[in-house]
């Protein structure tokens, strides 16, 4: 039984299935057929109520094949399939020139650059707070409680009154979109660094302190790269909501530029194909800054010799 | 402050007439009680003890004795909360502070960040010394502890037995005349464990340091110390001193010689009497 086994086909070479499911490609084409499969029902079944109560004003006799291929091609659907979003972008990315108020590109590097500054001044922030916090033992008790009450305040509230507020002191455009961004991501970089800083274990501490090194040395030698891997948990996160606090930042501007004003610009007008291209667009963005985060994080962490 | 520390250095440099070797460390009626939530804890009780240079002094005892609480007063990683102690003839603080000691703990203790060169150029770097010679100390100490060639490695890619040589190797790099090492060979298996204990005899012969070793196996103290000193749990005391001169070039057939036995069945006896006053 065991010679039939080894003979048969199955056993000699893994069919194209398994092998294309032994990668991580497989298992995701599989999750991405399923969610358009899902899209497409969505679509029909959300615009059906729409093309009836249309159908019956103007009493024509209607198909289901009909109802079908007239959800999936409607100007301002409830939910647009996803070749119309697919079109659009084609339009708005390839379709125009970069620097073109249509375009998604220019929209998209207007948020890009205030989700990169943003990032980077709250990730300073969230750094220079996490080191106080690990340092000085009145900062430990009075500056981590404001850290966290300052995410219970909804940001969609304080956006419109930072914008207003620093716009009447002569900050607009990027400035004041950058400040939303930080807002939101020094807060995981400072709760991620307060524990990557405080990582050391006692014996590590214990060492510095025979060779009587002093809190400079300390810091720099074993807090710090110690709380790397911490950090860089921290700044994929950080990143990602960056992006979301630059969005939120481009609502309250009067829909100037920006994949925030390209969702509210749709919003008024109900284009809901454009809403959707815009969300897809901030999407791969997102998708993009993490991942190019992850990259970053598996070089440094090589170079610290990181196992693996 | 600092002239005060060196006046009593070379006081106790002078030390008592007819004495050839200074005391580097001096113990009197030294006593360590940790407060905890459940009551006082007894570290350690009334311990006297002298440490000679050039000793090689083993604290043997069951777990919970104090002995590595007894190193880490020496060390000032801990302080006593009665007695006198002093390290080079000044406070272990003081001590400390000039890096008198490398300390040696009982896992090796590496920055997994750091190369193996660069774990044994920490301490050197924290003191100031300049590249070239880091460098120069690092390849020159890792060749003392046979890694020649594992400069470049991540203590991961390493052996328990060689990461452990490695930390000896961070501390002798500074040249310290004092080594303070707490079972350092305790999570190593007994080939690798005697192979080190050879290794270390050579070392102690060769570089003349004061070496202050804290373990529970008693073949390792005999074998190792010119001085043991058995200690007892609950409250940690020392029961008994022993003199231990064993030949100097003695290999680890010196374990089988009647000398050997001898010793050890003393310390066997020392740490049976601790454990008699427990009960």
């Amino acid at each position: 039984m065991t010679t039939e086994a080894l003979n048969s086909p199955h056993a000699a070479a893994p069919g194209w299935l398994s092998r294309v499911f032994a990668g991580r490609g497989g298992p995701l084409a599989v999750v991405v057929f399923f969610l358009f499969v899902l899209w497409y029902l969505g679509t029909v079944w959300l615009n059906a109520p729409l093309l009836i109560d249309g159908y019956e004003r103007r009493d024509v006799d209607w198909s289901f094949s009909q109802l079908v291929e007239d959800s999936m091609a409607m100007e301002r659907p409830i939910l647009p399939a996803p070749h119309q979003v697919a079109v659009e972008l084609d339009k708005s990315i390839l379709g125009r020139k970069v620097t073109s108020k249509r375009s998604l590109v220019y929209h998209a590097w207007v948020t890009l650059s205030s989700t990169l500054l943003g990032f980077v001044m709250g990730t300073v922030l969230g750094i220079v707070l996490a080191v106080g916090i690990v340092h000085v033992k009145t900062l430990d008790r009075s500056l981590l409680p404001w850290v966290i009450a300052s995410q219970t305040i909804p940001i969609l509230a304080i956006a419109p009154m930072i914008i207003v507020v620093l716009g009447n002191i002569g900050f607009t455009g990027l400035v004041p979109k950058a400040l939303i961004s930080m807002y939101l991501c020094f807060f995981p970089v400072t709760i991620g660094m307060v524990k990557g800083l405080r990582s050391p274990d006692p014996l590590q501490q214990d060492l510095m302190r025979t060779y009587s090194a002093n809190t400079n040395q300390v810091f720099w030698k074993l807090r710090w790269p110690s709380s790397v891997p911490f950090l860089f948990a921290s700044l994929k996160v950080a990143i990602a909501i960056s992006l979301v606090g630059a969005i939120v930042g481009e609502l309250p501007t009067g829909a100037q530029a920006g994949i925030g004003a390209r969702l509210l610009v749709g919003s008024y007008y109900g284009q809901t194909v454009q809403i959707w291209a815009a969300l897809l667009t901030a999407a791969a963005m997102a998708g993009l800054l993490v991942a190019a985060m992850g990259g970053l994080e598996k070089l440094v962490l090589k170079r610290m010799g990181v196992q693996g | 402050m600092a002239i005060e520390a060196v006046m009593r250095q070379e006081q106790a440099a002078e030390g008592p007439a007819g004495q050839a070797a200074k005391p580097v460390i001096e113990v009197e009626d030294l006593s360590l009680t940790f407060q905890t939530a459940d009551g006082p804890v007894y570290a350690l009780s009334e311990v006297n003890l002298t440490v000679k240079a050039g000793d090689f002094v083993s604290f043997i005892g069951p777990s919970g004795c104090g002995k590595t609480t007894l190193l880490r007063v020496i060390a000032d990683l801990e302080r006593q909360t009665a007695g006198r102690i002093s390290v080079n003839g000044v406070t272990p603080e003081e001590a400390r502070l000039g890096r008198a000691y490398g300390y040696v703990f009982q896992a090796p203790a590496l920055y997994p960040w750091r190369t193996v060169e660069r774990n044994v150029m920490l301490p050197l770097e924290i003191m100031g010394m300049n590249a070239a010679e880091r460098k120069d100390r690092a390849a020159r100490y890792l060749d003392l502890v046979n890694l020649k060639g594992f400069e470049k490695k991540f203590p991961w890619q390493l052996s328990g037995g060689m990461q452990q040589r490695v930390s000896i190797a961070r501390a002798l790099s500074f040249e310290p005349e004092l080594l303070l090492m707490d079972e350092p060979f305790g999570a190593l298996d007994e080939i690798t464990r005697d192979h080190l204990n050879e290794q270390l005899l050579r070392l102690w012969e060769r570089t003349g340091k004061t070496v202050i070793f804290v373990t529970h196996s008693i073949p390792e103290a005999v074998f190792l110390s010119s001085k043991i000193v058995v200690m007892s749990p609950r409250p940690g005391r020392v029961t008994d001193i022993i003199d231990c001169n064993l030949p100097p070039d003695r290999t680890l057939d010196a374990r089988e010689s009647k000398e050997f036995a001898e010793i050890a069945h003393r310390v066997r006896e020392g740490l049976r009497a601790g454990h008699s006053y427990d009960d």
